[in-house]
């Protein structure tokens, strides 16, 4: 019977056969590893395994995954979606033809929003010029900004010389002129701000003899629309070489990434500066208006011991805020209120002693850069909210602040003393 | 204190222009040229010249005189033609020392390039945003500069410079009609060349600008959703919970001084 056709007879194991179907046995890993889910049966058709598809959940039941590797996505708790880092991809430039550079504020070491959007609009300008082109950052001082990149630079050129530290618009200014010898970049950018771009573009364009347009808000590469008559009349007009931005002239750069290449500059002559800083002078914070103070100490209901806060807004030299109910209570006047309902404020750095974080109050420092939260409870939206949150009793870690900070600042005086003498 | 007595004997030189009020639009002193002005009085009550270059007929001119001014020096000149070149002729023959400005014009372009351009043809030093000038001693000036913020600095300069006046430096004294009208406008006839450059540009009354929009660039319905609803929160900052209240505050104290607001 098994002559005449042993060729055509398919051979069986039944021992195999039946480890393989005995997901107990000890030897079932290997033998079963062998086939997939899905083969090519004899006749040509697919087969598929029903006892290989899908894998044994921790609970011993089978589980059959039917989002083909898209379950990742659905997110499992609130650790994975902060986890997510998504790469963006990398705009490359390699021999640029032409430079379009940037000065930006750099407020504190780091680019600000108004930075941003004019690094947009130079990308703009250079998609709009034929070649490929280079946005190219000029940074003066120290630098703490750590996403050049995502910000949309091409080229980095970082002055943080100790001759580029403090106010010396006169060095900075020899450094752009070097910049245009060396470079000789199409457009020149500049925010148009207070702090500093418009001082700077304006004595570049006297010293290379551009006229700049000014409060420049809507730019492409052959006309631009510029505020004129302090805000009141648009002037529209060929699009100079030198450009001082408004805010929010474009969009800020969010889908690509950048090289942020390090450039060099070949030797600045060092100026003899017609200006001497003589460094910041000492204001009574609390004559700042709380919208523009750059500092605030910010009390809520947490607080018991009212001298001592006063006493620590004094010693860190910071302006007074306050929540609703410190308000509501009597412990602060209303124009003290941080909120919905009171000051939005742009503080830079807030320091929350004993505010649990209302939403009206969080709106209110939407626009905060670090926020220190000192608080009881961990939970509070105000610490989620915060780069460093403290939990303990708020007058005892004030007390260690005040007596710490009053330390720091005798050293700092006898150092500075020994250095003058 | 009052730098009076020292600079009595300084020529001062403030620079006015027509100004335009925000809202109506009618002709006035302008707001940061008139603070020129008080800041000019200020300091030398005598020796301060106002000086203008354009129309001497201007009506806005007179609310300067009307603060107490004897007379006015008008460089008459076609209004919309470039007043950098007279100007910078007429300081260098002048012999002025210290030559006031607003910031930024309230009419024309208001690219506030004046003083830089003055300062470059001139080769003196400009000051921007000046706030007050608190002192003036064997020809160095100490100037407190406007900063962002409320924030003050104070610069040491040598005479000569241009320093243009920021909105912070001291309100304008009233202006009188009787003096306004008594002052005398002391008018020089100058060559001055025509902007062609503005000729071809389209001024319009300002339109509001479109508001950014907030655009969601999510791809999947799950991130649309949150980016609908998720409260605005940091990225997870550092929480110190069981450390000693000294720690916690020496921590504190870092941020601070990294983030740079301990003066």
């Amino acid at each position: 019977m098994s002559d005449h056709n042993s060729h055509d007879v398919l051979r069986r194991d039944p021992r195999a056969e039946w480890i393989a179907r005995n997901r107990l046995h000890p030897l079932h890993g290997t033998v079963a590893s062998s086939e997939t889910a899905e083969v090519r049966g004899p006749s040509g058709l697919l087969r598929k395994n029903p006892h290989k598809v899908g894998f044994i959940g921790p609970n011993g039941i089978k589980r059959i995954d039917r989002l083909k590797g898209n379950a990742a996505a659905t997110g499992k708790g609130r650790r994975t979606g902060a986890a997510q880092d998504v790469q963006l991809p990398l705009h490359k430039v390699e021999n640029p033809d032409f430079y379009i550079v940037v000065v930006p504020d750099m407020v504190g070491g780091r680019l600000t929003g108004h930075d941003k959007d004019v690094i947009g609009q130079a990308h703009k300008l250079a998609a709009g010029i034929e070649g490929n082109g280079a946005v190219l950052a000029v940074c003066f001082g120290q630098s703490k900004e750590e996403h050049f990149d995502t910000a949309g630079v091409d080229r980095l050129l970082l002055l943080d010389d100790e001759l580029y530290e403090g106010y010396c618009p006169e060095q900075r200014l020899a450094a752009l002129v070097q910049v245009e010898a060396v470079y000789q970049p199409k457009h020149w950018l500049f925010p148009d701000s207070v702090n500093g771009g418009s001082d700077l573009g304006s004595r570049l364009a006297a010293r290379i003899k551009e006229r700049p347009a000014v409060q420049a808000w809507q730019v492409d590469n052959q006309m631009s629309v510029c505020r004129g008559a302090g805000g009141t009349t648009d002037i529209t007009r060929a699009t100079s070489r030198l450009l001082m931005l408004a805010e929010e002239c474009a969009d800020q750069i969010d889908e690509t990434r950048h090289e942020a290449l390090p450039l060099e500059l070949p030797v600045v002559p060092v100026v003899i500066a017609q200006l001497q800083d003589k460094g910041q002078v000492a204001v009574d914070p609390n004559a700042i208006s709380l919208a523009e103070a750059e500092f605030i100490l910010s009390a809520g209901n947490g607080i018991h011991n009212w001298d001592q806060f006063h006493e620590a807004a004094a010693v860190l030299g910071a302006t007074e805020g306050a929540s609703r109910v410190a308000v509501d209570d009597g412990f602060m006047p209303r124009f003290r209120q941080v909120g919905a309902t009171g000051t939005w404020v742009t503080a830079r750095v807030y320091l929350a002693v004993g505010i649990s974080g209302a939403i009206q109050h969080m709106q209110g420092i939407g626009q905060c850069d670090k926020v220190i939260a000192i608080n009881t409870d961990a939970g509070c939206d105000m610490v989620k909210r915060a780069a460093l949150s403290v939990i303990g009793d708020s007058e005892e870690i004030l007390s260690e602040l005040i007596q710490q900070v009053q330390e720091f600042r005798t050293q700092s005086s006898a150092g500075g003393d020994q250095d003058a003498a | 204190m009052q730098p009076n007595q020292l600079a009595n004997t300084l020529k001062i030189v403030s620079l006015v222009s027509v100004g335009k009020h925000p809202q109506s639009g009618r002709v006035r002193r302008a707001d940061q040229d008139s603070r020129a002005v008080e800041l000019g009085m200020k300091l030398s009550s005598d020796n301060l010249v106002v000086l203008h270059a354009g129309d001497p007929q201007e009506q806005g001119l007179r609310s300067y005189a009307g603060m107490g001014l004897k007379s006015i020096q008008v460089l008459e000149m076609d209004p919309a033609a470039d007043a950098v070149m007279p100007l910078g002729e007429h300081l260098q023959r002048s012999g002025a020392e210290i030559v006031l400005t607003g910031v930024r014009a309230e009419s024309g372009e208001s690219s506030g390039m004046v003083p830089y351009q003055l300062a470059e043809t001139l080769g003196w030093p400009i000051v921007p945003r000046v706030a007050d000038i608190v002192s003036i001693e064997g020809g160095v000036a100490e100037v407190l500069q406007a900063l962002p913020r409320g924030q003050r600095r104070s610069v040491k300069v040598r005479l000569p410079f241009i320093a243009s006046v920021d909105s912070a430096a001291q309100d304008a004294r009233q202006s009188a009609f009787g003096p306004a009208s008594r002052a005398v406008m002391e008018v020089e006839v100058v060559n001055a060349s025509t902007d062609a450059v503005r000729q071809s540009w389209e001024e319009v009354p300002a339109r509001k600008r479109p508001k950014r929009l907030k655009v969601v660039k999510a791809k999947t319905a799950a991130e649309r959703f949150k980016a609908a609803t998720a409260k605005s929160q940091g990225d997870g900052g550092k929480v110190m919970k069981n450390e000693s209240a000294a720690e916690q505050a020496q921590a504190i104290l870092e941020l601070l001084k990294e983030e740079g607001v301990l003066r």
